[in-house]
């Protein structure tokens, strides 16, 4: 009964969202603010009706109410309660619910703010909005009822939305269980964080499109929608951080990242967004390359779109995915809608997209910024390549391939270090000109810094030949790039830091504050910056360094690597109960003591868990963990009743630690350059100067 | 990157492998599981798709490896042992397509976007020196009276801060 | 874009007609590229009535057809086919790996069937193993390059095509068999055609 109010629910805010559709359309041809008003009303209302959708969708999965096919689908009885709540996004239909209820907050909060100076934005930003949230409820709607029961018939049960003829309604006594791989923390946080960034990103484009729409191609678009793009950014970086600390978790090879079509597929918006951050700062302080930030926006929707097509629809999907899912061709259809429609306003508005300033220096900080923008595109593209092409070789040679690792770390490589280098010379050119000079001289002092610590580096591996492999040439390049990179950015803070101090007579750490928060975005890019000098350490440490062993071993028998050593102590199998005292999940454990040079230091617990409800096994590693280097064990297979022992993979993973540091600088940085501003746009008559003071002295 | 390396490293050791022939032919007698996964890590096995075959828990995949520590066993190289599964599989079994036949495109089309997203840019550096000269004769005041208003109230905030 | 635009359009410079060209044209490329993916992708396994155009396997050693080490489905015109996929890691194989060799003795004699075991994505020595154990007769060869299983678009093992006399295929069993009769049901009604 509940399952079918909550498609009712479904239903109405499906024919809410289309009436706002008509309703800003109506307007627009009218110019009646009557219907316009109207439209954004009913875009408020999908908001609470989504969710009461979703709450309806939780309180039938905290319910255990195995009726309805999605429940069973994703969650039993021996889950948790917070696990049986967020299953909710551990299946597509459940997902795709709460992307529509994500999709909604976003798009009530942006009509609930002042609208006074951008009236004609608001009936177009209504429209993209309530179209895109038409499109996802609707695939709910038709394809992916979450609320869909279980029936039985003569022939046997089946799933559907409504009564078949004769049926009786179906309750199996338990579910199947979420995929145990789906029960980390970080794999619970993750697709939130993702389609937070994911759906944020539909607002800069909705206000492009107005902008297009209207010929009110000026600044205030992108004004409007900085804040928003940065907070869309800092929900996808977010989510993709926490992606790669669960794949190094919980899927057990040692990694972070593995070039997944599913991980390149959220990346790739992220390149075109990273890129249109840095590229809009040029249109705001030079009115230049209006066209080039309209197509990166529409890009970044475009990504986002396809990303959640290719993988949903099972296009990228293997021989073995049983999953077909319908929703593919209802997608295609709104990712080439999307696409043309796009390309035609742009192509339109073309005209009008002048440019107010010129280019006067190569090396100005905007010719830089271009550079930055090339290079992303560049890695961009060869993600982009990469995903399709598997597509591509199957439909002209009937042939399979795969491209993995290999290609994309040969071929983005040396971009990502070009990259890095670009974020140390960049922050020391000017806007408008730079020479040669000028910039020489701005980088003399952080250059013989890292000349200095790259020394010692390199002394240090000199002392520790052992450590030089194969990679060294690459290590060391990377290295110095990154250092660099380090000593200006910090060299940055510190200038500027010491010039305030010197002038206000302040300490020079108050200085720092108080300079950070007057210039947020400035200081919180510096901070990302640093976050990301620290997580290129990380990577080249685990990228270059890493190194791996494997062996079975019996009890008391050791494996040597990277100066550790491991003793497999004990073996352990035992069920572990739910809450009901029912067994949960088999665990078997080996006991494993850690020493360094015939230290003790301490005892790790590699597992491996096989879960009875989903009937699927998952690997957890002991790590030990510390700044230096991961020493991370897993537990690969294992004779019980026989002396052989067990056998381990060993993974050494030096610096990996700086990865998930600089992360978490990085989500700081980002933080501090998206916090709102004390009193943007408060008042009409201070709103044009707020609306330009995000971006003085830069 | 590291594959790279580990190409170029493998390159080394059969060069010194042709330079002693003697010890490169006598069969190691059971191949240790890392001699198995230095080659199992570059290849895919169909049956899990985007797992390495050396991490993959599959039955399958257990059969794999055991037949590449057979084949090394044999004496077979890494080369040849890829080529056999080449042959059983198909070319998907590979982490990266070989670069022949249709799937050269992937090795080259990226580098000609890269020269062409150059060359644009380029194009676009000089393009904004030049012609918006003319653009500007014709509109003089490219900006709007509003714009200038704000590059003005922009200026005064810069010599605030 | 470009330089040699004549003045007077120079404020007013458009998408130049080629890049417009090269735009769309890209776009409708892409989007073809993603539809017949997508399509592939839910056509799921060939289907009943159609007709199975040619293949051959290579044999494993120590089985033979007709004399001969390979097998050429368009010989097999006029005969009943029943075509097994399967691999040697597969435990539901295991199930069904003894009735289909009892169907294939029961039929062998009349001559106008002929079983063919496909061995999916396996290691030889396993897989000869496999058919050891289970005393499998009929003829079984390895998917080469798995080209005969992605013609077919098999979503996994095990899985068996039925094809009638004239290369149509009439029935498809997804998973395995639970026993003899299942099969010999299905071979019955296409000799009964």
């Amino acid at each position: 009964m509940l399952a079918d109010f909550g498609y009712g629910i479904l239903v109405i805010t499906f024919l809410v969202s289309i009436y706002a559709i008509f309703a800003s359309v109506f307007g627009q041809v009218k110019k009646s603010q009557k219907w316009i008003e109207s439209s954004r009303l009913a875009m408020q209302l999908t908001f609470p009706l989504t969710t009461l959708a979703s709450l309806v969708m939780i309180y039938l999965l905290v319910s255990n109410d195995y009726n309805v096919s999605f429940v069973y689908q994703v969650s039993s009885r021996a889950m948790p309660t917070y696990l049986k709540v967020t299953a909710l996004w551990g299946g597509q239909a459940g997902s795709l619910l709460f992307w529509s209820w994500l999709l909604s907050l976003f798009m009530t909060a942006v009509t609930l703010r002042k609208w006074d100076r951008d009236r004609e934005f608001l009936p177009w930003v209504v429209l993209v909005a309530s179209i895109t949230l038409a499109f996802f409820i609707g695939l709910n709607v038709f394809y992916e009822n979450p609320f869909t029961r279980f029936w039985q018939t003569f022939s046997g049960v089946t799933p559907a939305t409504f009564r078949p003829a004769g049926a009786i309604p179906f309750t199996p006594a338990d579910g199947s269980g979420l995929n145990p791989l789906l029960r980390h923390p970080g794999m619970i946080i993750h697709p939130p964080m993702l389609y937070l960034g994911f759906v944020g990103f539909v607002i800069p484009y909705a206000f492009a499109i107005a902008a297009l729409v209207t010929g009110r191609t000026d600044d205030r678009w992108t004004h409007i929608t900085r804040r928003w793009t940065l907070w869309a950014w800092l929900f996808l970086s977010l989510g993709l951080v926490l992606g790669g600390r669960w794949a190094y978790d919980v899927l057990g090879w040692g990694g972070y990242w593995g070039w997944d079509p599913v991980e390149i597929a959220a990346f790739m918006p992220w390149l075109t967004g990273t890129a249109f951050l840095h590229s809009v700062m040029i249109q705001e302080k030079r009115g230049m390359l209006k066209h080039w930030n309209m197509i990166l926006v529409i890009l970044t929707y475009s990504l986002v779109i396809f990303g959640t097509f290719l993988t949903r629809s099972g296009v990228l999907s293997s021989v073995h995915s049983f999953a077909q899912s319908a929703i593919g061709p209802a997608f295609f259809i709104f990712i080439g809608l999307t696409f043309f429609a796009s390309a035609a306003l742009l192509i339109w508005r073309w005209p009008e997209l002048k440019a107010e300033a010129q280019m006067t220096s190569v090396l100005s900080r905007e010719a830089l910024f271009l550079l930055n923008n090339l290079l992303f595109i560049a890695i961009l593209v060869v993600c982009f390549w990469g995903v399709i092409f598997p597509l591509i070789s199957e439909l002209v040679t009937g042939a399979k391939v795969t491209v993995g690792p290999p290609f994309y770390e040969r071929a983005t490589g040396p971009l990502f270090a070009a990259l890095v280098l670009l974020m140390g010379v960049a922050p020391l050119s000017a806007w408008g000109h730079s020479t040669l000079k000028t910039l020489g001289k701005a980088i003399v002092r952080p250059l013989v810094a890292a000349v200095i610590v790259m020394a010692a580096i390199l002394v240090y591996f000199v002392l520790n030949p052992h450590l030089i492999n194969g990679y060294f040439p690459y290590a060391v390049i990377g290295l110095f790039v990154t250092i660099m990179t380090a000593f200006v950015t910090l060299y940055e803070f510190w200038r500027a830091a010491e010039a305030r101090s010197r002038a206000q007579k302040e300490n020079i750490f108050v200085s720092l504050w108080r300079l950070a928060g007057r210039n947020r975005r400035r200081y919180g890019g510096y901070t990302i910056h640093l976050g990301v000098i620290l997580m290129a350490v990380g990577i080249i440490g685990i990228e270059m360094f890493q190194t791996e062993t494997q062996g079975t071993i019996a009890k008391n028998q050791s494996i040597q690597l990277a100066g550790y050593t491991m003793t497999f102590k004990e073996l352990q199998e035992f069920d572990l109960l739910d809450a009901r005292g029912a067994p949960m999940q088999n665990v078997t454990r080996a006991t494993v003591d850690v020493h360094q040079n015939g230290q003790y230091l301490t005892t790790l617990y590699p597992r491996r868990d096989y879960y009875y409800d989903s009937e699927q096994p998952m690997t957890i590693p002991g790590v030990r963990s510390t700044m230096q280097d991961d020493f991370y064990i897993l537990l690969v297979d294992w004779q019980p009743m026989s002396n052989i022992g067990a056998t381990f993979k060993v993974y050494h993973n030096p610096m990996v630690n700086w990865l998930w540091f600089g992360s978490a600088i990085f989500i700081l940085g980002t933080f501090i350059a998206a916090w709102p501003e004390k009193d943007p746009e408060k008042a009409p008559a201070r709103a044009r100067k707020s609306s330009l003071a995000y971006q003085p002295g830069d | 990157m590291k594959r790279l390396t580990f190409l170029f490293f493998f390159v080394l050791v059969l060069a010194l492998a042709v330079g002693m022939p003697a010890s490169a032919q006598s069969p190691n007698p059971t191949p240790s599981d890392d001699e198995v996964n230095a080659i199992a890590r570059d290849m895919y096995c169909p049956v899990c798709e985007n797992t390495p075959l050396d991490v993959c828990p599959t039955q399958a995949c257990i059969q794999w490896r055991e037949l590449i520590r057979l084949k090394l066993s044999e004496g077979w190289t890494e080369a040849q042992i890829k080529q056999y599964f080449v042959d059983q599989y198909g070319a998907r079994v590979l982490s990266a397509p070989p670069a022949q036949g249709f799937s050269v495109l992937i090795y080259i089309v990226p580098p000609i976007v890269l020269a062409l997203g150059v060359f644009i840019v380029l194009r676009a550096f000089r393009s904004m020196h030049k012609p918006l000269e003319s653009s500007a004769r014709e509109t003089p005041p490219a900006t709007t009276p509003d714009n200038d208003y704000l590059r003005r109230v922009e200026e005064e905030l810069q010599k605030r801060d | 874009m470009t330089e040699t635009l004549p003045v007077q359009e120079a404020p007013k410079r458009g998408v130049p007609l080629w890049a417009q060209i090269v735009v769309w044209t890209g776009l409708v490329v892409l989007l073809a590229v993603v539809a017949l993916g997508l399509r592939r992708a839910q056509q799921g396994t060939v289907q009943p009535g159609e007709v199975i155009p040619d293949f051959s396997l290579t044999l494993f050693d120590g089985y033979e057809f007709e004399g001969k080490e390979k097998v050429n489905f368009s010989e097999l015109r006029g005969k009943v086919v029943v075509i097994n996929f399967w691999a040697s890691w597969c435990k539901p194989c295991e199930q069904e790996a003894a009735d289909l060799e009892a169907a294939w003795r029961y039929y062998q004699p009349t001559g106008e069937v002929v079983f063919i075991g496909i061995d999916y994505v396996d290691t030889e020595p396993e897989a000869r193993g496999y058919l050891t154990k289970f005393d499998i007769t009929y003829p079984n060869g390895p998917d080469l390059a798995t080209r005969i299983s992605q013609f077919f678009r098999i979503k996994g093992v095990p899985e068996t095509y039925f094809i009638d006399r004239n290369g149509v295929l009439q029935y498809i069993q997804v998973g395995p068999f639970s026993n003899e009769t299942q099969i010999r049901q299905q071979v019955d009604k296409l000799l009964n055609q």
